[in-house]
């Protein structure tokens, strides 16, 4: 009887055997997130280790200067957070409403298919593309020049996809038990898009406006090729000014540049001091970049919490 | 006792895209009483149900044939010329799942006035009670009226659901399988809740539970591929059915 193997012992050699692949699997998959966070944290840490000690006040609120020491940044974050503005000001409603339309209004037929495949798309094309389209449309055709507005619709453009793809995804998220029970109490399209369906995905597209805002920041190929400086020593006009209407819109015509650009135009220097205001640079937009995302964490989740079905 | 006909449905056809669901259902539906719709899952029982406050209009390929007529004055609510708000403003429906709004509980009850643009708030706030009185949820909401819905339990939801519908003041309210999803005792309460509810709307309910049929309906109609199989009074159908197909699967032969 010197064949008789013990069953369990055949099991567990068995089981041990299959456990080596987990194990494999897993540290191949644990390598693998280590390469990638591991190489993103050097250079974040490089960047901060040039960069940080730089920062200061003053480096706020200087303006760009031949001497490395005396150059700041004003121009530039005033310039970002002026097209951001009005980034958000154009691709906003325009694109919470094609989202809205394309998924409750618009029929569904082979035409809002092809709109839908070429709004995905249009997510996907090189941004440099929408710099270019912006050159002969705003800057050669409507004459609005290397404007602040300009760089603003450019960016919205290019924006825009983001926002009505993720608005539909938030709409979609609504279910249809919630349609069909504002509908049976006799509520029109609009009051039931107006009274639920927008309310109850708010957290959705506000992740998706602050995600693309966010993306939008950080964009330089299109503004360079729409023609931004990338030495400005002075601010737009003040939207405040001491006269009725008190308000004045001259600053969306003025020129401007954008923190990535004075980043660019510092790098290209051979001075390594304008390159430590580089890395400085850097840094404020990598933390402006992380509180928005940060940002669109939070409402996510907040919302979320108050909305179960 | 002469009862009268609430609306008619006569050889009502519906189709989805290629797809035959209906092929011609005839009944009338008593006012003040309790009409249910019971067969075999895809009997056509909650298309049908569907068909009374234009619900299949949400959603394309939607096609219907034939008439239901809405008395008095005889509409046909599924006239091409009637607009489906109407429909849905004098007819309100209960959903099989609760489908409470992520508001408040005051929200939910007040939303069909909401919509039809009411402003005055005594008014609303009657209208609130009286619901709330109707469905059987008002002591235990009364004093979280402003916290939310969706923190009631499933029995109370649907509840909530039913006293939403009945705070406009329906001509008829529909019921589709309102308590599939509930536990037995919350069963046990709305099915009390229809018998009360009679007395003052005409109650449609479609149901998957033959006992309950039994139970709370005055009316049965026994669907089965899309046709009518057999109408009548409840007690008719369930002891002395005409059909054998009724009677094989009111015992349990088949569905």
């Amino acid at each position: 009887m010197e064949r008789e193997i013990n069953p369990r012992q055949e099991l567990l050699s068995n089981i041990r055997r299959r456990q080596r692949w987990d194990f494999a699997f897993a540290m191949m998959g644990l390598m693998s997130l280590l390469f990638a966070l591991l190489t993103l944290l050097a250079l974040i840490v490089d960047l901060a280790i040039t960069g940080v000690p730089r920062i200061d006040f003053a480096f706020f609120m200087n303006f760009p200067s031949r001497f490395p020491a005396k150059a700041g940044i004003i121009s530039a974050w005033v310039g970002s957070l002026c097209v951001m503005l009005t980034t958000a000001f154009c691709a906003i409603p325009l694109g919470i409403a094609a989202g809205v339309y394309l998924e409750e209004y618009a029929k569904k037929n082979w035409f809002s298919q092809l709109i839908e495949l070429n709004i995905i798309n249009l997510a996907g094309i090189p941004s440099i593309t929408y710099g270019l389209m912006a050159l002969g449309l705003f800057v050669y055709q409507f004459k609005l020049g290397q404007s602040i507005l300009t760089a603003g619709l450019t960016l919205g453009l290019l924006v825009l996809p983001i926002i009505i793809v993720t608005t539909r995804e938030a709409i979609r998220s609504v279910p249809n038990l919630i349609r069909e029970a504002s509908y049976a109490m006799g509520a029109s399209k609009w009051q039931t898009i107006r009274h639920h369906i927008l309310p109850y995905s708010t957290g959705g597209i506000l992740t998706g406006v602050i995600i693309s805002l966010s993306r939008a920041i950080g964009e330089t190929a299109p503004l360079i090729t729409i023609g931004a400086l990338t030495f400005i020593a002075f601010l737009p006009t003040s939207p405040i000014v001491g006269h009725v209407p008190f308000v004045s819109f001259k600053w969306l015509m003025d020129p401007f540049t954008v923190m990535p650009i004075q980043m660019f135009n510092w790098l290209s220097r051979p001075q390594e001091e304008f390159h430590v205001n580089a890395a400085a640079t850097g840094v404020v937009l990598l933390v402006m970049t992380l509180l928005m995302n940060a940002g669109a964490i939070y409402l996510r989740s907040r919302f979320r919490k108050k909305m179960k079905w | 006792m002469d009862l009268n006909v609430r609306a008619e449905v006569k050889n009502l056809k519906f189709s989805y895209g290629d797809k035959q669901v209906l092929n011609g259902v005839t009944l009338p539906i008593y006012e003040n009483r309790v009409t249910a719709l019971i067969g075999p899952s895809g009997c056509g029982k909650t298309t049908m149900l569907r068909c009374f406050n234009r619900m299949h209009d949400l959603y394309a390929h939607a096609n219907y044939q034939g008439e239901i007529l809405l008395h008095p004055g005889a509409i046909n609510i599924l006239g091409k010329e009637i607009d489906p708000m109407e429909v849905r403003m004098r007819i309100g429906m209960v959903f099989q799942k609760p489908n409470p709004f992520p508001k408040s509980i005051y929200e939910n009850v007040a939303y069909g006035l909401k919509v039809r643009g009411v402003k005055k708030k005594s008014f609303i706030e009657e209208q609130v009670e009286k619901s709330l009185q109707q469905a059987g949820l008002w002591n235990e909401a009364k004093d979280r009226l402003h916290s939310p819905a969706t923190a009631l339990s499933g029995g109370q939801q649907q509840r909530l659901c039913i006293a939403r519908a009945l705070a406009t003041e329906p001509e008829i309210l529909l019921l589709d399988e309102p308590t599939s999803a509930l536990d037995p005792i919350s069963t046990r309460h709305i099915e009390e809740l229809v018998q009360e509810l009679r007395k003052e709307v005409t109650i449609v309910i479609v149901t998957h539970s033959l006992h309950q049929a039994a139970r709370a309906s005055d009316y049965t109609a026994f669907m089965y591929l899309g046709d009518l199989v057999e109408f009548g009074a409840s007690e008719q159908v369930f002891t002395t059915p005409k059909d054998p197909k009724t009677e094989s699967y009111i015992t349990g032969r088949f569905g």
